[in-house]
């Protein structure tokens, strides 16, 4: 026997290494399929331009495409400002500080993530217009004479996603703060700086790293999002590529908008990238005990009531008024329609949970299984999906789906003389692929890190406790996966249920689940009618940020 | 009283309180220029609270604290941290992840011109050793760096005292013995006068100059390693800096005192009258192992310390103590082997 300290595990590697040589293996082939998902609705939008529509292209050139360029810019600055603002102060006070009722906010300063982008937006359409109770509560006071800032505005846009997305940054740069207690301004106090020079120069640049993160992840929801745009007609890529489908009818125009997006958003994700490659550096180690800042005198009272005033406009608020709403329309709203939307929205939304959880198992098991380039590669790609916007995913997945059909069809009559019909488009397995795509990274990510936790060592200390095959996996691994699996679960089921575009543009004719009913309502300007499923889905909402929360307090 | 200008640090009378509890009592001490002085006491003592008072992150109940002469904190009032002119170096670093070494050890130097600046930083770094790695980020480089580099940014801005939260708890054993040696002298050569807090007293001994043992928030003595160790003041500190175990005892007369150990002669820490009962204080090296010894013991316990053993030791009279012997000798729990008391100093405290 040679030296080695572990022959076995060097004989596995040998054979390892010969199995790749010859053929890639399942695991690697299941992941490039996945990985193929994403690429192919890539690549039909960037083919598209090969037969551009100019028609329709002339047209949007002239009359729309400068505005929804300068639309989406004005969108991404504006919400990005506004969570920055909102997320950053906020994190900071509750992460950093300690002040009355700190305890309580810093949980319930999450809440307004289980708030749709849309729902917040027709609340605050039906609170804030002109007919709506703030304005008719201030005529009552004042006078008809009484003027207020039109809501439908890109300030009343950006103000309502800024509300609905700081929560992104406001977790992240919590968690910053938090590790950073007071030991970062007390050492910059003793080298010389005031107590704000601190924060500015130590306390901020410490966190920047988070704080970027969390702003990617609200910006990439801004970029994305249709539901509260096409609420408040404010033109962006989303609706236009929605418009040129179902209302000039050209798939083509769609696509090549839907490419000009997807462009947009990998400049942006190059653009991040860049910036964080720069400051890549950790958080130093962790202390004992991060003390806080106990704010003193009138300060803690000003902190307390701006953060409770946040989570007033931007949860409370709007969900007394959903309540207030729902009860008056209750009685006729009710009813078995309802119960089939209802139905219709979780069993999506489970199937598609079931779905993912188990391809993402899948891609974590051949990451593990696998540890070379390739393979990291392939899984990398294949949860690449969450930077496509839904509308484009809608379209990127339906082109190929329905050419896929035809060739099916002209088989079928050429060869066989059948004249059959459309087998894949307008069924939910288009919708379910495309919710694949796009919900891959959620469902990963959780199944992913706990996988981490099955490590080498585990394995071999079960086997030399003489578990072998299934009984590894069932007694091992399935029990230590077991609270990813179900966050992966949760999660996707979730986002599934909330999601608007993708449902709204594949789904089978006439079969509509709780988000399309709210934006054909809301379309109509029926707030009141919408805040039924509204609110299903907004208590949804709340589970997972229950599960976070639980997993934070660990 | 006259003011002595060589005073650098005092601490007059101070005390701190949490939550209605006294964390620092009546706590008065006093350092003189390039004076390194240690607060030596276990975790909850009040010590990291006596270091932050220094330093103005948290404010006196009552007493005061005068740097130079000049009062920095009393009752109601506290100099901003910034304008004390003190360094500090933090228990975990506290270096700054978005700056470079070099970045980190100028930080406290903004207000100089660039010109003067750069020579500092540099001249800093060399005094750590550490003029090579100034472009890394401190996660590039290792505990033992990083500490050194807490270190230079604290001194560069050459300031009046230096502070030292436990800075050599998170590193191991054989770096920070190593390191603690360094510090001393970089700060010695330095002319720093500083107050560092640790746990470990051979890191105090290491390093200090005068060592406060602290407990409950009061210094139970002021004084130099060697004092604390062969004339502590009272029992808590014969055990605690040390080892060693206290025998009952009596006195016979102003030099003699009789014990399980028979009749042992030296010279007393202070006056007792003869016939009162006593402590006395028996540290491991004052027992020799002879096979023909005057005395037997029986082996309760050994512990093997590569060139000695130190054997846990009962005597006949019932008291236990323990003996430091050269590790050839070989012996067995249950066997007695032969001792000779071997004591000079005699310390004793009154048996309550």
């Amino acid at each position: 026997m040679t030296g080695g300290p572990h022959p076995q595990r060097r004989a596995a590697a040998t054979t390892a290494a010969l199995r790749l040589f010859r053929k890639p293996s399942g695991w690697q082939l299941a992941a490039g399929l996945v990985a193929a998902l994403v690429l192919v609705p890539l690549s039909v939008l960037l083919l598209a331009w090969l037969e551009p529509a100019w028609e329709i292209w002339r047209h949007l050139r002239q009359t729309l495409l400068s505005r929804l360029l300068l639309n989406s810019l004005m969108l991404v600055a504006g919400v990005g400002g506004g969570t920055l603002l909102l997320g950053v102060s906020l994190a900071w006070l509750t992460g950093a500080c300690d002040f009355p009722g700190r305890r309580l906010l810093s949980w319930t300063l999450l809440l307004p993530l289980a708030m749709p982008t849309y729902v917040l937006a027709f609340v605050f359409l039906g609170l804030f217009d002109f007919s709506g109770p703030v304005q008719s509560q201030l005529r009552d006071w004042f006078g008809a004479g009484v003027r207020f800032p039109d809501i439908r505005s890109t300030a009343g846009v950006i103000l309502v996603m800024s509300l609905a997305l700081y929560p992104y940054v406001y977790l992240l740069a919590r968690n910053a703060f938090q590790t950073q207690g007071k030991r970062g301004l007390e050492a910059a106090e003793i080298l010389g700086c005031s107590p704000l020079g601190g924060f500015f120069r130590v306390v901020l640049p410490m966190a920047r790293p988070w704080i970027a993160g969390g702003l990617t992840l609200a910006l990439m929801e801004t970029m994305a999002d249709f539901g509260a745009v096409s609420i408040f007609n404010y033109d962006t890529f989303t609706t236009a590529i929605y418009k040129a489908w179902f209302g000039f009818f050209s798939l083509p125009a769609a696509a090549q908008l839907s490419s000009l997006l997807v462009v947009l958003v990998f400049v942006f994700i190059a653009v991040e990238q860049r910036m964080r490659s720069r400051m890549r550096f950790s958080q130093g180690r962790p202390t004992a005990r991060a003390e806080r800042i106990e704010l003193r005198g009138w300060s803690r009272y000003l902190a307390a009531g701006y953060a409770f005033g946040v989570l007033l406009i931007a949860f409370l608020l709007p969900v007394l008024q959903l309540l207030f709403w729902t009860l008056d329309i209750f009685h006729e709203e009710f009813d078995s329609r309802y119960l089939q939307l209802l139905g219709h929205s979780l069993g999506l939304g489970l199937a598609a949970a079931l779905l993912i959880s188990a391809v993402a198992l899948l891609l974590a098991y051949a990451g593990r299984r696998h540890r070379d380039r390739l393979t990291g590669l392939l899984v990398r790609v294949a949860t690449l999906g969450y930077a496509l916007p839904g509308t484009v995913l809608a379209v990127g997945i339906f082109i190929p789906l329905a050419g896929l059909d035809n060739l099916l069809i002209d088989g079928a009559r050429h060869l066989f003389g059948l004249e059959i019909r459309p087998l894949l488009q307008g069924t939910i397995a288009v919708m379910l692929i495309a919710y694949l795509v796009r919900f891959m990274a959620a469902g990963y990510k959780p199944i992913d890190s706990a996988m981490h936790r099955v490590t080498d060592t585990i394995d071999e200390a079960s086997r030399l406790m003489g578990l072998r095959g299934l009984q590894l996996l069932t007694r091992v691994h399935l029990p230590m996966l077991r609270g990813g699996i179900f966050t992966a679960l949760t999660l996707v089921f979730v986002d599934v249920m909330k999601e608007m575009p993708i449902t709204l543009m594949t789904r089978p004719f006439g079969w509509d689940t709780l988000a399309v009913k709210i934006f054909e309502l809301t379309s109509e300007g029926e707030w009141e009618r919408a805040a039924l499923p509204a609110l299903t889905l907004l208590l949804s909402g709340l589970i997972p940020i229950i599960v976070l929360m639980r997993n934070s307090e660990q | 009283m006259t003011e002595n200008i060589d005073v650098v640090l005092e601490l007059a009378d101070v005390s701190q309180a949490y939550d209605g509890q006294l964390v620092v009592r009546n706590l008065s001490l006093s350092l003189r220029q390039g004076e390194i002085g240690c607060l030596l006491g276990a975790s909850g003592c009040g010590k990291t609270t006596v270091l932050r008072i220094i330093a103005g992150f948290e404010p006196v109940l009552c007493g005061t604290v005068r740097l130079k002469g000049v009062t920095v904190s009393s009752p109601g009032f506290s100099l901003p941290p910034a304008r004390r002119k003190v360094g500090m170096v933090f228990q975990d670093y506290a270096l700054f992840p978005h700056l470079t070494i070099f970045d980190n050890v100028g930080f406290g130097l903004r207000t100089l011109e660039r010109a003067q600046r750069t020579p500092r930083i540099h001249q800093a770094l060399e005094l750590v050793g550490l003029f090579a790695e100034h472009g890394k980020y401190p996660h590039e480089i290792s505990g033992g760096q990083q500490q050194r580099v807490a270190l230079a940014r604290a001194l560069a801005p050459r300031p009046q005292l230096l502070l030292l939260d436990e800075p050599f708890s998170n590193l191991d054993v054989t770096l920070r013995e190593r390191l603690s040696m360094e510090v001393r002298d970089i700060l010695k050569e330095n002319g720093t006068t500083a107050l560092f807090v640790t746990h470990n007293q051979h890191e105090a001994f290491a390093v200090a100059d005068r060592i406060g043992v602290m407990h409950n928030g009061e210094i139970q003595q002021w004084d130099s390693g060697h004092n604390l160790y062969h004339r502590p003041l009272n029992p808590r500190i014969a055990e605690f800096v040390g080892e060693g175990s206290l025998i009952r005892g009596v006195v016979k007369d102003r030099q003699r005192v009789e014990t399980g150990l028979g009749l042992l002669q030296g010279r007393f820490n202070s006056a007792f009258p003869a016939g009162s009962p006593v402590k006395l204080l028996i540290r491991p090296e004052d027992i020799l192992h002879t096979e023909d010894g005057p005395l037997s013991a029986e082996v309760l316990r050994r512990n093997f310390r590569g060139a000695s053993v130190l054997y846990s030791l009962r005597l006949d009279s019932g008291d236990r103590i323990q003996a430091l012997v050269p590790s050839h000798c070989q012996h067995q729990p249950g066997e007695r082997i032969g001792i000779r008391p071997d004591v000079r100093e005699l310390v004793m405290f009154p048996e309550h």
